[in-house]
């Protein structure tokens, strides 16, 4: 956390990721600031999870650089949380909330564990509002309720940047929009970095300093406005692509995305 | 199944004339009887140790069926053993533990993994069966590993069996935490650097050895009794970390224990009587927990528990 005022949470310099012939994306620059919110955009195959399994250190890079608080990316650091998206849990899996956090603090240590870290648990629950539900099996909870779980572990270390990889799928509309606001508020809570994976621009559109759009011939950084338009999208797509905006939503026609729910990528 | 009630009526073909309650329950000599089974008591409590921590992983992985399946090949091991005068423990591990590593290498998915239980386990039980036509010996030895058996534990055997259950334990006790989180949020566990995979071989192994240890005192037919039951009980009445693996061990001691206890004086097998006692208890905790749900989980009920 005492990191040197130059190291942001993530330095990606002339990134490339390929696998055998295929590149995913090549020449990626992107310096995130301190509590900023990128969302991250582009049809399925792109290489979005891919990405974050490079910044996680599960996945590196074919060339180029990059770099976490200043040093490389790293299996299983702390300065890394992850939000998955939301998984069926069955109801008799015995794991309550407060131990799915629990493991967020200590979860990959070996041994039995002595320290049941209660004080912090009971903490980081209360700081997502899950406190009246601290107890309760993770399998009896909501889809909202168990993001909300989710967070608070990702919390647990805390990290400086929170990586969520489509933690909107499968979840109604409201709690799509209590999810997200949760997210905005912790990162201005606690500084953390956001890199947010979604298909779904409009439910982030509001906390989304930066765009990354990934696409088949290229990608682009910037904000949404900038990124966002029908030209820009046309040339990263090669084919035409029409952006559209009404109160305040963006509605992408064209392109192979289509905004169809896909919960893997065909990145493997 | 018939071939089995077949088997069970041969073990105790003898008294037919007798009333059926008196097979089943007498205590005449209880003293006596007692001192002859006292290893068995002792393997019987080791192994609810066993069955009843590894059982809340199998819970978690859902690898119910993977319990039947290298319980199958660990029958085959022991008979081949038997068929071949070598240690029916020694056998027996060794059958099982290949199972458990062969299902740990090609299952990696689920559906991957029942479908290669589904082919090993008829080829195990058949493997078993022609080692046991085989076999020249005694009638009672042969259907003990697949009903279990209450004297044959001497004590070169009873050091084996707490040997390996205390590698079994003390693994366990090693690979605790992690496990535990890759079995109930793998993405997660697998993003902090977790080694998802290589945990999963590890328990594999585990199982393996703890499923030996639980052919020998209940037979390769009724694992399950001891290596599910009493944890499928443990989380209908709990969720807590500490409290589901602590009355899963009560809940399968309590089966092992009490089942030797009561086969002690009868004439049947002891798995009857193993299996009915963790079938009540899951039955009763399962009503407990019903009970439960529909008030709800709140604060004050689940810290009760």
């Amino acid at each position: 956390m005492s990191a040197a005022p130059e190291s942001a949470p993530l330095d990606l310099r002339s990134a490339t990721l390929s696998y055998g012939e295929r590149t995913v994306w090549s020449g990626l620059d992107l310096r995130l600031a301190r509590g900023e919110f990128l969302t991250v955009l582009g049809p399925n195959g792109s290489g979005k999870t891919s990405l974050l399994r490079t910044i996680l250190g599960l996945q590196p890079l074919t060339s180029g650089a990059l770099s976490i608080m200043g040093r490389p990316a790293r299996r299983g650091s702390r300065d890394v949380g992850y939000i998955p998206q939301q998984r069926l849990i069955d109801p008799a899996t015995p794991v309550r909330a407060r131990d799915l956090v629990r493991m967020g603090i200590d979860g990959d240590r070996w041994g039995p564990g002595r320290r049941s870290h209660r004080a912090r648990v009971d903490e980081l629950l209360a700081s997502v509002g899950a406190s009246a539900y601290a107890d309760a099996p993770l399998g009896l909870l909501s889809g909202g309720e168990q993001q909300r779980v989710r967070i608070a572990q990702a919390l647990a270390t805390q990290p400086a940047i929170l990586l969520c990889d489509e933690p909107l799928l499968s979840l109604d509309l409201r709690h799509q929009h209590e999810v997200t606001a949760l997210i905005d508020q912790t990162r201005r809570a606690t500084g953390t970095a956001v890199v947010f994976v979604t298909h779904e621009i409009n439910p982030v559109l509001p906390y989304t300093d930066r765009v990354l759009y990934l696409a088949p011939a290229g990608h682009a950084v910037g904000s949404p406005d900038d990124v966002l338009t029908s030209t820009h999208l046309s040339t990263l797509y090669g084919t035409p692509v029409e952006v559209l905006r009404s109160q305040g939503r963006v509605i992408i026609v064209g392109g192979d995305d289509d905004h169809h729910h896909h919960p893997d990528e065909a990145d493997s | 199944m018939s071939t089995a009630l077949t088997l069970v009526a041969a073990t105790t073909g003898t008294s037919t004339g007798d009333d059926w309650w008196h097979r089943l329950f007498s205590f005449e000599d209880y003293g006596e009887l007692l001192g002859l089974v006292h290893n068995s008591l002792v393997a019987g409590a080791v192994l609810g140790l066993v069955g009843g921590l590894v059982g809340v992983f199998v819970m978690q992985r859902d690898l119910a069926f993977a319990v039947h399946g290298i319980s199958e090949l660990s029958f085959a091991g022991a008979a081949a053993a038997l068929l071949f005068s070598v240690d029916v423990v020694l056998g027996s591990v060794l059958g099982s533990v290949l199972a458990a590593v062969v299902i740990g290498l090609l299952g990696t998915r689920a559906r991957d993994r029942n479908s290669i239980i589904g082919v090993l386990m008829p080829f195990g039980l058949g493997l078993g069966v022609l080692c046991l036509s085989l076999y020249p010996g005694r009638a009672a030895n042969k259907f003990g590993l697949l009903t279990g058996q209450i004297v044959a534990v001497d004590d070169t055997r009873l050091g084996l069996l707490v040997a390996i259950s205390a590698v079994v334990v003390a693994g366990l006790l090693v690979i605790w935490r992690p496990l535990t989180f890759a079995s109930v949020d793998p993405d997660v566990a697998a993003a902090r650097g977790v080694p998802t995979r290589a945990l999963s071989f590890a328990f594999m192994l585990l199982l393996g050895l703890a499923v030996a240890l639980a052919v020998q005192v209940v037979g390769a037919l009724l694992v399950l009794s001891l290596l599910i039951t009493p944890a499928a009980a443990a989380t209908r009445i709990s969720a807590s970390p500490v409290w589901v693996p602590v009355l899963s061990v009560v809940f399968a001691v309590g089966s092992a224990v009490g089942g030797i206890l009561l086969a002690l004086g009868g004439n049947v097998p002891i798995s009857p009587y193993v299996t009915t006692i963790s079938f009540a208890i899951y039955v009763v905790c399962r009503l407990v927990g019903n009970r439960r749900t529909r008030r709800g989980w709140s604060r004050r009920t689940v810290t009760a528990a």
